[in-house]
C-alpha cells in the first residue's frame, strides 16, 4: 500500500492566494492531499470553499503561492519552486474531464480522443488504435467517425473521457462531470471513471455538487474555506 | 500528427472558400494594376521600336515630340540626312485627337509620315493586313485597336482618307492606338483653322496696311499664303548609318544644327521616366492601397476565426498543446486563405480582366511571383494580431470556476 501512495498525487500545506494588499484572497490555507492509482475520490464543499481553485494546482494550471505536490517520484511545487514545463507535464501526465465537454468541434470522434497521443509524438495510426480501444471500453465507438456536435451529451462526455484518458495519465482531474447530466446518465460516467481507475491505474478526483454520485465515493475530501478535510464515503457499489 | 488548420477549414470551408474568393478579386486587382504598369512600359518601348529611329531630332531644350511639344521647320531633314553618318532621315508629326469614322469616333494618335520607300523612318514596321500608303494624300493605315477595317473612310477635321493598311500593337504611350496619315495632312491637321477663322484672319490682314498697300499687289497674296500653310513638323526621325555610334551622330547633330537630339535610351529615359510616371505613381499608390486593405481584411478573418475557436484553443493549452502548434494553425490558415487569394486572383486577373480592360495589360511572370511573396509576407503580418490573441488566453478558462 504504501508504494502505492507513492505511486499517486499527493500534496501538503497547499496554499494558494489571488491578488495582492487588500484585495488579497486566500482561496486554499494549507490543504492536504493524496489520492492513489486505481482510486476515485470526491471533492466536495460550498460554493466559493476552493474547490475549482485546488483542481486547477493539481492539474498545474495555476501555480499555488506555497506548499508542495509531488506525483509519484516527480516533484512538481515546492514552496514557490515549480517545474520548468508544465504544459508538457499536464499534455504527459494529467488528464482533464470538464464540466462540458469542450471537445474541438472540427475534429471527428477518433482525432479528438487521438490528437492529444498524437501531440506526445506517437504515429497517427498508433495514436487512433488507442483512440478506438477507448471509444470502445466507453461504448461509443459506433460514432467514431460524426463530429461531437452530432453527438448527444452523454456521448460527448464519454469522448471527453476518453480523451482525458488517451495518454494513460496517472491522474485525471473532473469538475463536476456530470452536472448537465441526468441521474443515470452521471452514475454511468461515475461507473466509468471507477472503471478506468482500475484499469489504468489513474488516480481521479472528481470535484462535485451532485448528490446522486457522492455517496459512489469510498474517500472524500471535504472543503470548506480553504481547508480539507477528509471523510469516509459510503463507497456504494454499483447495481 | 494531423493538420489542425486543415481540418479547421475543411469543416468550415464554405467560408474560407467564400473570403478566399473575395481576397483574391482584391489581389486580382492588384496583380492587373502591375499588370497595366507593365503595359505602359511595353507601350512606351513599342513605340519606340515601331518608330524605326536610332535618333529622335526635336525642337532646342524640349523633351519632344512624346513628352513635350516640339516643333521645328520641315526642311530640316534635308541638312540632317547630309551629315556623316546618318542613313536615312525623315519629318514626323504626332498629334493626338478624336478620328472619326460614320457616326461614331475613337482616340487615336494620328502619325504624320513622309511617304516615300518602305523602310521610311516613322513607317509601321509591318502590316496584318493592306498596304503601305502610296499616295501622298488622303490615304490612312490604321492599328486594329481602332476598330477600322481596310476600306473605311475616315474623317481628320475636314478631311476624308480611305484605310489602306492595318497595323498591330501601335500605340502611343498612353495607349491611344496610332493611324498613320502622310505627313501634308497631318501638318495641315494639326494647323487648320475653321473657315470662319481663316476668313478672319484674311479680312485682319487685308486690312493691315502694312501688308496690303497698292503699289505692292503681291505681297497681300504671299503673307495670306504664308499664314495658311504650316511649316512645321514635331521631330525629324534618323537611322543611323551601320559602323557609326549614335551618341557620336547626335553629338554632331547638336553641336552644328543647335537642335536637341536624343538618342534610344534617352527616349526611354524620357518616356518611363517622365511621361508615364505620374502614372506609375498613382498605380505604385493604388499598390499600396490595395495591399494594405488586403492585409487588413486577411488579418481581420483570420482574427475573428480565431476569436471563434477561443474556447477551444483554451482546452488545447490546458491539455498540453504547445504553443507552436496552436501558433502553426493559425498561420497555416492565414496563408491558406493567401493561397486561395492568390490562385483565384491570378486566375481573374488573366482571364477576367485583363481581357476587358481598355488599356493593354501585360501579366509578367515575374510580377505573379513577386505577388505571390507578397500575399504570403501580408498573410504572415495579419495572422500576428489572432496569434497573439491566441496566446494570451489562459488556460485556466478552459475549466472555469
Ligand atoms: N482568479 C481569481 N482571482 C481572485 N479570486 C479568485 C479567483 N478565482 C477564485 N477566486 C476566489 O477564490 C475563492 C475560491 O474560489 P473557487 O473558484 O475555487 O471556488 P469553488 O469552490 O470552485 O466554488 P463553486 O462551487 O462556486 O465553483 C472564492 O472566494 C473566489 O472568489
Ligand atoms: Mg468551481
Amino acid at each position: 500500500m504504501a508504494d502505492r501512495q507513492k505511486k499517486g498525487i499527493r500534496i501538503e500545506a497547499l496554499r494558494k492566494r489571488y491578488g495582492k494588499g487588500d484585495t488579497a484572497v486566500d482561496a486554499l490555507k494549507g490543504v492536504d492531499m493524496q489520492v492513489a492509482p486505481g482510486e476515485v475520490v470526491g471533492l466536495i464543499g460550498p460554493s466559493g470553499s476552493g474547490k475549482s481553485t485546488l483542481l486547477k494546482c493539481l492539474g498545474a494550471v495555476i501555480e499555488p503561492t506555497a506548499g508542495r505536490m509531488t506525483l509519484g517520484e516527480e516533484v512538481i511545487y515546492d514552496d514557490g519552486w515549480k517545474m520548468p514545463d508544465l504544459r508538457a507535464l499536464r499534455r504527459d501526465k494529467i488528464g482533464f474531464v470538464f464540466q462540458a465537454p469542450y471537445l474541438i468541434p472540427f475534429l471527428d470522434v477518433t482525432d479528438n480522443v487521438a490528437l492529444l497521443s498524437m501531440l506526445t509524438g506517437r504515429s497517427n495510426g498508433e495514436s487512433r488504435k488507442r483512440a478506438m480501444e477507448l471509444l470502445e471500453a466507453l461504448d461509443v465507438v459506433h460514432r467514431a467517425k460524426a463530429l461531437p456536435a452530432q453527438l448527444s451529451g452523454g456521448e460527448q462526455q464519454r469522448v471527453s473521457i476518453a480523451r482525458a484518458l488517451v495518454n494513460r495519465p496517472p491522474v485525471i482531474l473532473a469538475d463536476e462531470p456530470t452536472a448537465p447530466l441526468d441521474s443515470e446518465r452521471a452514475l454511468a460516467v461515475i461507473r466509468i471513471l471507477n472503471q478506468m481507475a482500475l484499469q489504468y491505474e489513474t488516480a481521479i478526483i472528481v470535484v462535485t455538487h451532485d448528490e446522486k454520485i457522492i455517496p459512489t465515493f469510498k474517500r472524500i475530501y471535504h472543503i470548506r474555506d480553504g481547508k480539507t478535510q477528509e471523510e469516509t464515503g459510503e463507497g456504494r457499489a454499483f447495481e | 500528427m494531423i493538420s489542425l488548420a486543415g481540418r479547421d477549414i475543411m469543416h468550415a470551408w464554405g467560408k474560407f472558400v467564400f473570403t478566399g474568393v473575395g481576397l483574391g478579386l482584391l489581389i486580382g486587382i492588384t496583380l492587373s494594376m502591375a499588370g497595366i504598369y507593365r503595359g505602359m512600359v511595353d507601350d512606351a518601348k513599342a513605340l519606340l521600336d515601331n518608330s524605326g529611329a536610332d535618333l529622335w531630332v526635336v525642337q532646342k531644350d524640349t523633351l519632344g515630340p512624346y513628352a513635350e511639344p516640339s516643333s521645328i521647320y520641315d526642311d530640316t531633314w534635308r541638312a540632317i540626312r547630309g551629315m556623316p553618318g546618318v542613313a536615312r532621315a525623315a519629318n514626323i508629326t504626332y498629334l493626338t485627337m478624336q478620328v472619326r469614322q460614320g457616326e461614331s469616333d475613337v482616340r487615336t494618335m494620328v502619325t504624320g509620315v513622309t511617304t516615300g520607300e518602305p523602310g521610311t523612318p516613322g513607317w509601321p514596321p509591318y502590316l496584318v493586313a493592306g498596304r503601305q500608303i502610296t499616295r501622298s494624300h488622303y490615304e490612312a493605315v490604321a492599328d486594329v485597336a481602332t476598330g477600322f477595317a481596310l476600306g473605311d473612310r475616315l474623317q481628320i477635321r475636314r478631311n476624308h482618307y480611305t484605310v489602306v493598311g492595318l497595323t498591330r500593337r501601335m500605340v502611343s504611350s498612353g495607349g491611344d492606338p496610332m493611324v498613320f496619315v502622310p505627313i501634308k495632312d497631318a501638318q495641315e491637321a494639326q494647323f487648320l483653322k475653321d473657315n470662319d477663322a481663316i476668313r478672319q484672319q484674311r479680312r485682319r490682314t487685308t486690312a493691315n496696311p502694312a501688308f496690303n498697300y497698292p503699289g505692292n499687289p503681291g505681297l497681300l497674296n504671299a503673307v495670306i499664303a504664308s499664314q495658311s500653310t504650316n511649316p512645321y513638323v514635331n521631330a525629324v526621325l534618323v537611322q543611323i548609318e551601320a559602323g557609326h555610334s549614335a551618341e557620336d551622330v547626335a553629338e554632331s547633330i547638336r553641336r552644328w544644327k543647335r537642335l536637341t537630339v536624343y538618342t534610344r535610351s534617352q527616349m526611354e529615359e524620357i518616356l518611363v521616366g517622365k511621361l508615364i510616371a505620374t502614372s506609375a505613381k498613382q498605380i505604385f499608390m493604388f499598390l499600396v492601397i490595395l495591399s494594405v486593405v488586403s492585409a487588413a481584411i486577411v488579418a481581420f478573418i483570420i482574427y475573428t476565426l480565431t476569436l471563434g475557436k477561443i474556447r477551444e484553443i483554451a482546452v488545447l493549452k490546458l491539455i498540453g498543446t504547445r504553443n507552436r502548434t496552436i501558433a502553426a494553425m493559425i498561420l497555416q490558415q492565414a496563408i491558406a486563405l493567401g493561397m486561395i487569394g492568390f490562385v483565384v486572383g491570378k486566375i481573374a486577373a488573366t482571364l477576367l480582366m485583363a481581357p476587358i480592360f481598355p488599356k493593354y495589360v501585360l501579366l509578367e511572370p515575374l510580377d505573379s511571383v513577386i505577388g505571390f511573396v507578397a500575399v504570403v509576407v501580408i498573410c504572415i503580418l495579419s495572422s500576428i494580431i489572432a496569434i497573439r490573441a491566441a496566446l494570451k488566453v489562459d488556460p485556466a478558462e478552459a475549466i472555469g470556476g
